[in-house]
């Protein structure tokens, strides 16, 4: 059973296409989907920008992550749930997307970068918590998490475009990383 | 000469016509603009819900406000930098677009209740707790319309 196996089997679903093709249902979520990169990526922007030492200095970092974090969460599973209902409603092209496929790298590196700093790079935390300018591998964390979901935006955006869909012509490479299935690709 | 011939030479300019002419400039500026959103509306986020009560409740609304502010500015700018831009290459659609609109009269609106009643009323801090409530949930409502529509842009 492959993954492309799974998006054709869910592309078989009724309520897929329904959702695909609904003149309100698919851009309200796509709106709640895009508004919520407010709630998730914005107040993570703010914490981050207090690991980074350009905000809140004299605030200790706990004070504002674990007041400020829990509206992340929240953006988080806004994100997630809507973010998994736009792959049901186009889920074979979204899965052949180059973009959707950097943009779950990245995210699976942003959870990486967000899992290191909890469970290794936070031990410490009481020494520099207040520190206005935390040390240097909190700031490389904050900044590392800043790249990764800026990353994110760029390519969740660009999905929308159709530049290297596998039903138009491709060079090689693009047919590779998609994984296009060659039978279904447009001949030049 | 009508708004809708002024409409016109702008998007006539050169600035529209090269991004009506390249593959890629409008989806780059368009993920920038929203970057921008996220940075934008984060910091709007802390402000307000710090008035309400909800976050950073061990600092003041003047902290909040003081420390969120530049990044704040630094978003704005973000959007306008990015968002006329974009409006230049398609200034005839918008013209006749609804959300863009609702879009741009309450981007006024938030700018000038933000500026004008919210900050000042912050750095005061004079005002009573419930009337920061009620002034963060107007902020909220307003900024939440500018982006609602601004999205729906694409869609209507």
């Amino acid at each position: 059973m492959s993954l492309r196996w799974f998006a054709d089997w869910l592309d078989t679903h009724a309520w897929s296409t329904a959702l695909h093709e609904s003149f309100y249902m698919y851009p309200l979520i796509e709106t709640t989907h895009v508004l919520a990169l407010t709630l998730f990526v914005g107040t993570l922007l703010v914490v981050d920008l207090r690991m980074l030492g350009f905000a809140f200095r004299l605030t200790p970092i706990s004070t504002v992550s674990n007041s400020v974090l829990p509206w992340t969460v929240v953006g988080f599973v806004i994100m997630f749930t809507t973010g998994l209902l736009l792959f049901y409603a186009i889920p074979v092209r979204t899965y052949h997307s180059i973009w959707f496929r950097i943009k779950i790298i990245m995210i699976v590196l942003a959870a990486i970068n967000a899992l290191h700093y909890h469970f290794r790079i936070s031990k410490n935390q009481v020494l520099w918590d207040a520190a206005p300018k935390p040390p240097r591998s909190v700031r490389l964390t904050a900044a590392g998490s800043v790249v990764a979901w800026v990353i994110v935006i760029f390519t969740g955006r660009m999905i929308a475009y159709n530049w290297f869909d596998c039903d138009r012509p491709q060079p090689d490479w693009v047919i590779a990383v998609a994984g296009c299935v060659i039978d279904e690709v447009a001949t030049l | 000469m009508t708004l809708l011939d002024i409409f016109t030479r702008l998007e006539e300019m050169w600035i529209g016509e090269a991004i009506r002419t390249s593959y890629w400039l409008f989806p780059f500026i368009e993920a920038i603009h929203l970057v921008g959103l996220a940075l934008l509306g984060g910091t709007v986020l802390v402000v307000d819900f710090r008035l309400l009560g909800i976050t950073l409740r061990s600092q003041s609304m003047q902290v909040v406000l003081r420390n969120t502010r530049p990044y704040f500015l630094l978003a704005l700018g973000t959007m306008f930098a990015t968002g006329i831009p974009l409006a230049l290459s398609e200034m005839i659609k918008l013209y006749y677009n609804f959300s863009w609109w609702v879009k741009v009269s309450a981007l006024g609106l938030a700018i000038l209740f933000t500026f004008l009643v919210r900050d000042p009323l912050v750095r005061r801090g004079e005002a009573p707790r419930m009337a920061m409530g009620c002034i963060a949930l107007v902020s909220l409502a307003l900024w939440f319309t500018v982006a609602g529509a601004g999205r729906w842009i694409g869609f209507s």
